[in-house]
């Protein structure tokens, strides 16, 4: 079997995905991480990798020429975010509702009258990280403040993914569409959750959407021990392997607050982790 | 009538935990959840619904395989990769790839695609024990979170005016992005909740700067200070030197999840020292909003108003 790609994905936020996410991939040779949570992403916090190149993203925005442009207001009326106003003289375009998809410039009739540029919305951050297993190639996808569209930002994040390598996806929290499309097209979905009422609940939304997407996924219990059994439960009525149990200890959860990836505070957790991969593969050849 | 939002940047710092004990503590508001994408407050406000709503996002391409030709055109020029042609039905909208701008409605040489109205997500108005809640459900993997948030502040504000409520407290989505932008323009006071790990540190000063861009006064809570008090420290120093008030510390306590399986917020079940400093908390924060009057905050200028109102969403 060849290099698998693995979504970490939760709906609800801070259960511990960048914790499971930054631990897998320093347990396993040949491992890439791609931080797909570009609203907040923390996993650089944890890997402290060595950045290499920085690339912008950008969205493709009109430009109206006035000298072309007759005012006749059908840009406005196709678009369907809003994203242009016809005034008494001219058009306004209010880029940062615009989704970059091209209809108004094929609606405009004026040939030239609209143009595209590119608008910066984020960045990819290339970098590589060393571990004891060989240096690990990280990406990170950071959506600038005050920008609203996380999706683009996180597909050219997905595009510096290497074949031949472990791929490891780390998803932003929800169920939207920023988590569909980290999750989009992956060979295996860990949902990390913790056992109370709210993991409960944004765990079944997320599962909901893995199975819309077609990604296998099984789960990770994290603080296993701070809650109650629902879902446990839920998984044995839904037949939902859970791959892997952490208890909460307190010297982890001071580990991470320092910065400090748990393989390094306790070492045997990198041959749990191996195992965590063992287990996925499995789960994919049944 | 006041507004207050809470926020974090990074998801899972107590956010709800802090509403819910707010929802039990403040008198005469209206509660709203604004994280429409993984609302979690109605678990522990058990609200009655009263009122339930569609929410029409966007418009949604349908295609007719009476008129289709199977031309390709809407597949190539479709910037989203959202349609695939599937050798038994012929062309397929991947409803969670497509983005609803039209274009494929606007290339069809058979005007066999038609852009119709779609229910993506539902808003409830229910009844508490802490008194009225505005809730939603965005639907699975939908865009448009942004605008729902916008319609649940818009209703509960209807209803905070309606039941002269003074005060409506909004529990926030995660992150920084369109949801975020939305819940907090043009509120009185946003409360970060954050913890001292240097994700949640990373991630207030991004809220932070979201907060600055979009004019909205920010304060600041720190959750389980005591798991790295030279962390929570460092948290206070940097507000100290960007002009943020930190108004609480919160110390860590399992009893907090307990209460939580019980479905009780923190301010109605027994959690020590954590009760006691959600309270302490909640009089800086009132205090906060008695001293807030709309107009001596810096106004959002109108071209973000409306750009936030009129807000597609992702």
């Amino acid at each position: 079997m060849s290099a698998l790609s693995i979504a970490i994905a939760s709906g609800k936020g801070g259960t511990g995905k960048t914790t499971v996410a930054a631990n897998l991939v320093l347990s396993l040779p040949d491992a890439q991480y791609i931080d797909c949570d570009v609203e907040a992403p923390n996993g650089h916090l944890f890997l402290r990798p060595e950045i290499r190149e920085r690339t912008s993203v950008g969205i493709p925005v009109p430009r109206i020429d006035p000298d072309l442009c007759t005012l006749c207001g059908d840009c406005a009326e196709f678009c369907e975010f809003n994203a242009l106003t016809v005034s008494r003289n001219r058009v306004m375009v209010f880029a940062d509702l615009c989704h970059g998809c091209g209809v108004c410039s094929r609606v405009c009739p004026e040939p030239g009258a609209i143009a595209e540029i590119d608008r910066r919305i984020g960045e990819v951050a290339l970098g590589e990280v060393a571990s004891g297993n060989g240096p690990i190639a990280f990406v990170q996808g950071s959506l600038d403040i005050g920008e609203h569209s996380p999706v683009p930002v996180i597909a050219a994040a997905k595009r510096c993914a290497q074949e031949e390598r472990t791929l490891v996806l780390d998803a932003p929290p929800g169920t939207a569409c920023p988590m569909v499309e980290t999750v989009r097209g992956a060979d295996y979905c860990l949902l990390v959750t913790e056992p109370t009422p709210f993991g409960l609940n944004d765990l079944q939304l997320a599962v909901e959407v893995t199975r819309t997407l077609g990604v296998p996924f099984g789960l990770v219990i994290n603080r296993c021990d701070l809650g109650d059994d629902a879902v446990r439960e839920y998984c044995r009525a839904e037949g939902i392997p859970v791959l892997m149990e952490i208890p909460f200890e307190r010297s982890l959860a001071e580990a991470y607050s320092r910065g400090i990836p748990w393989v390094e505070a306790d070492p045997s957790f990198r041959e749990r982790f191996q195992a965590l991969h063992e287990r996925i593969r499995e789960e994919l050849k049944q | 009538m006041k507004e207050l939002c809470i926020v974090s940047g990074k998801g899972g710092t107590g956010k709800t935990t802090v509403s819910a004990a707010f929802a039990s503590l403040a008198k005469n508001k209206v509660m709203a959840d604004c994280d429409v994408d993984a609302a979690d407050l109605h678990l522990l406000l058990n609200p009655e619904v009263q009122q339930r709503e569609s929410f029409i996002g966007a418009r949604t391409p349908c295609i007719d395989y009476e008129l289709c030709g199977e031309c390709g055109d809407c597949q190539s020029w479709c910037r989203f990769d959202a349609i695939e042609l599937d050798f038994d039905q012929g062309y397929l909208i991947d409803p969670l790839a497509c983005e609803h701008c039209g274009l494929c409605a606007l290339v069809c040489p058979e005007e066999a695609i038609n852009m119709e109205d779609a229910v993506s997500g539902e808003w409830m108005v229910s009844d508490t024990r802490f008194g009225s809640l505005i809730h939603a459900r965005l639907g699975i993997g939908e865009d448009n979170s942004g605008k729902l948030v916008t319609i649940v502040r818009r209703e509960a504000r209807r209803l905070a005016e309606a039941q002269g409520a003074d005060l409506i407290i909004a529990d926030g989505p995660p992150g920084i992005g369109c949801p975020v932008t939305s819940a907090i323009t043009g509120v009185d006071l946003v409360l970060a909740v954050t913890e001292p790990t240097p994700s949640g540190i990373h991630d207030l000063e991004r809220v932070a700067s979201l907060c600055r861009h979009f004019s909205a006064p920010l304060v600041v809570c720190i959750n389980k200070h005591d798991l790295n008090p030279q962390n929570s420290a460092h948290i206070r120093n940097w507000c100290k030197k960007n002009g943020v008030e930190v108004v609480g510390h919160i110390p860590f306590d399992p009893m907090v999840t307990r209460a939580l399986v019980a479905r009780h917020s923190v301010a109605d079940f027994d959690c020590g020292t954590v009760s006691e400093a959600v309270a302490r908390l909640w009089d800086a924060i009132s205090r906060h909003l008695a001293e807030s009057s709309r107009s001596g905050y810096a106004v959002p200028v109108n071209s973000d108003q409306l750009h936030v109102e009129g807000a597609q969403g992702h």
